[in-house]
C-alpha cells in the first residue's frame, strides 16, 4: 500500500437528521497509516457520528468517503472493509452479545472465515494480551463494567484491524482498567483515532489532537498549549507543596 | 430474570451429550402428550420421576417449579368435574359432579407433570447457551436459534433498563395510585422501555456488522457422544416404546 495515500479520506462530508441543524458540515479528513489521533470536542458535536460514517453504519447526505483507496458508496463496499477497521462502542453492552467471553471474542475472526481452531487461538492470545486469561468461559453479562470494556476491546483486537476507532474508551472505568487500556494502546503500534475527554490519556496515547467546530474537524492547538505531563505519584495521598 | 437452577451439576444425566438429551426429550414428550390411558400415563409419570431423581438436583427447587404449573392445573380440577359430562354423577348442592370430568382432570395432571419432569431432567440440566448451540447443531433454523441466544443475552439488559427507569421515578417521589397520572407514568415507562430496547437492538446489530456479521452464526462448541450418551438414548427410547405399547394395548 502506498504510504503517502491516506487510508481514510473524507471530502466535503455532511450529515444531519434535519436540514436546519446539520451535525457534520463539509468535513474534510485524511487519516494515514501510523497516525494516532485524539478527538476532544464537546458533547453532541458529531464525534460518534464521524465514526459511524467511517464504518458505513450511517450514510452521508453529501460528500465522498474513500477507505483503503476505494470509494465507499454502498453497503457492500463497507461490508468489505469493516473487518479491517475496529470500532469500539461507547457502551460495552452493545458490543458483547454472545453468552460466553470466548465466543464473543471469536465472533469476528469466525466471520472473517477463520477456522474454529484459528479463531480460538487468536481469541486466547488476545485475551492474554489484555490480562484476561481466565475469562474465556465467563458469562458476558455477568462481568463488571471494566471487565466488559476490556472484553469488548478484545473482540475488536482479535480481528487484527489496521485501524482502531475508540469511542470514549475510558468512560466510567476505574484506574486499573484505564491503565490496562492505555498500556495496550501504547504497546500495540497500531493506527487509531480516539474520542475522549481525558486530555492526559490522549497526551500519552496520541500524536495529535483534533477538535470539532461547526461540524468540521480542526487541529486543536489550544489543547496542546495547555497540556503537560508530570509525575504525581502520591497525588492521592493528602500532602503539601 | 432467567435463573438456571438445574444447569450446573455433575450427575450422569448432566454429562450426557446435550444433542441426545434434546432428541430424547422431544420424542418422549411427544409420545406422552399423545397418550390417553391411565396405565401409560402413570408409567410415564414414574419414568419421568426416576429420570429427575437421577439428575440429583435440588428437590425443593423442582417442587417449586412443579407447583407453578400445577397452580394452573388446579383450574381444570375446578372446572372439568362440573362441566365434562360422562360416567357416574354425584349431586353436590346446586351442581353435579361428573366422574368423567374427574378422570380427565387426573389425566391432564399426570400428563403435564410427566412431561414437565422429563423436560427438567433432560433440558433444564443444560444452560440456555448450550441449548442454543445444541439446537443449532440439530439443524433447527438459524434464525430461531439466534433469537433464543439474543433473547437470553439481552433480557438482562432490558431488565436493568427497567430497574433504572423505576428507580428514577421513585427518587422523584412517584407512588402508584389509581389516578390518571399513575397510568400515564406507567405508559411512559413501557414506552421508554420499548424505545430503549429498539435503539439497543440497532446498536447491537451495528456492532455485529462492524465485526463482519453477515447472517451466519458460527458456534465454537464441539459435541462428543460417548457410550453413555448412546445407552441413555436407548433407555429413553425403550421407555417411550413401553409407554406407547401400554397406550395401544392397555388403554381404558
Amino acid at each position: 500500500m502506498n504510504q503517502k495515500e491516506p487510508i481514510i479520506k473524507m471530502r466535503g462530508v455532511c450529515f444531519g437528521y434535519s436540514d436546519t441543524a446539520p451535525i457534520l458540515k463539509d468535513l474534510d479528513f485524511d487519516f494515514y497509516k501510523g497516525d494516532k489521533i485524539g478527538i476532544i470536542a464537546p458533547n453532541g458535536s458529531g464525534k460518534t457520528t464521524l465514526f459511524h460514517l467511517i464504518m458505513g453504519l450511517i450514510k452521508p447526505s453529501c460528500g465522498d468517503i474513500e477507505i483503503f483507496q476505494a470509494p465507499m458508496k454502498t453497503e457492500a463496499d463497507f461490508a468489505d472493509i469493516r473487518h479491517r477497521i475496529g470500532l469500539l462502542f461507547q457502551d460495552a453492552d452493545d458490543q458483547l452479545f454472545c453468552p460466553t467471553v470466548l465466543e464473543d471474542v471469536a465472533f469476528g475472526p469466525l466471520n472473517m472465515g477463520k477456522s474454529r481452531k484459528d479463531a480460538i487461538d487468536i481469541s486466547r492470545r488476545t485475551l492474554a494480551f489484555l490480562g484476561l486469561t481466565d475469562f474465556e468461559n465467563r458469562i458476558t453479562f455477568k462481568l463488571s463494567g471494566g471487565e466488559k470494556k476490556l472484553v469488548s476491546l478484545a473482540t475488536i483486537l482479535s480481528m487484527e484491524p489496521e485501524v482502531l476507532l475508540l469511542d470514549e474508551p475510558l468512560m466510567g472505568l476505574d484506574i486499573k482498567t484505564r491503565s490496562v487500556i492505555t498500556r495496550a494502546l501504547m504497546e500495540m503500534n497500531s493506527s487509531y483515532i480516539i474520542i475522549s475527554h481525558n486530555i492526559n490519556f490522549l497526551e500519552s496515547t496520541t500524536h495529535s489532537t483534533l477538535t470539532m467546530r461547526e461540524g468540521s474537524l480542526i487541529a486543536d492547538d489550544q489543547v496542546h498549549v495547555h497540556v503537560h505531563d508530570h509525575a504525581h505519584v502520591h497525588g492521592d495521598v493528602p500532602h503539601h507543596h | 430474570m432467567i435463573e438456571e437452577p438445574f444447569a450446573t451439576g455433575n450427575s450422569a444425566v448432566h454429562n450426557i451429550d446435550p444433542r441426545f438429551r434434546v432428541i430424547a426429550a422431544v420424542v418422549y414428550s411427544f409420545a406422552v402428550a399423545l397418550c390417553y390411558g391411565f396405565v401409560p400415563l402413570i408409567t410415564a409419570f414414574a419414568v419421568s420421576a426416576v429420570s429427575l431423581l437421577m439428575c440429583r438436583v435440588s428437590l425443593k427447587k423442582v417442587l417449586k417449579q412443579l407447583a407453578l404449573v400445577n397452580g394452573f392445573i388446579l383450574l381444570f380440577w375446578i372446572v372439568l368435574p362440573l362441566t365434562y359430562p360422562g360416567g357416574a354423577t354425584y349431586p353436590l348442592g346446586p351442581v353435579t359432579i361428573h366422574q368423567a370430568g374427574i378422570a380427565f382432570a387426573a389425566k391432564i395432571t399426570l400428563k403435564s407433570n410427566a412431561i414437565l419432569m422429563a423436560l427438567i431432567a433432560f433440558i433444564a440440566t443444560m444452560t440456555l447457551a448450550t441449548l442454543g448451540h445444541t439446537l443449532g447443531r440439530l439443524k433447527v433454523p438459524e434464525k430461531l436459534v439466534f433469537l433464543l441466544m439474543i433473547t437470553y443475552r439481552y433480557v438482562f439488559v432490558i431488565a436493568q433498563e427497567y430497574q433504572k427507569i423505576i428507580k428514577s421515578i421513585k427518587i422523584r417521589g412517584f407512588r402508584p395510585k389509581t389516578t390518571l397520572h399513575t397510568y400515564k407514568t406507567f405508559a411512559y415507562v413501557v414506552g421508554m422501555l420499548l424505545i430503549r430496547a429498539s435503539e439497543r437492538a440497532d446498536r447491537v446489530y451495528n456492532a455485529m456488522r462492524c465485526r463482519g456479521f453477515k447472517g451466519t452464526y458460527y458456534s465454537l462448541t464441539d459435541f462428543q457422544a460417548d457410550a453413555g450418551s448412546w445407552i441413555f438414548l436407548i433407555i429413553v427410547f425403550g421407555a417411550t416404546t413401553a409407554v406407547v405399547a401400554l397406550e395401544i394395548f392397555l388403554r381404558f
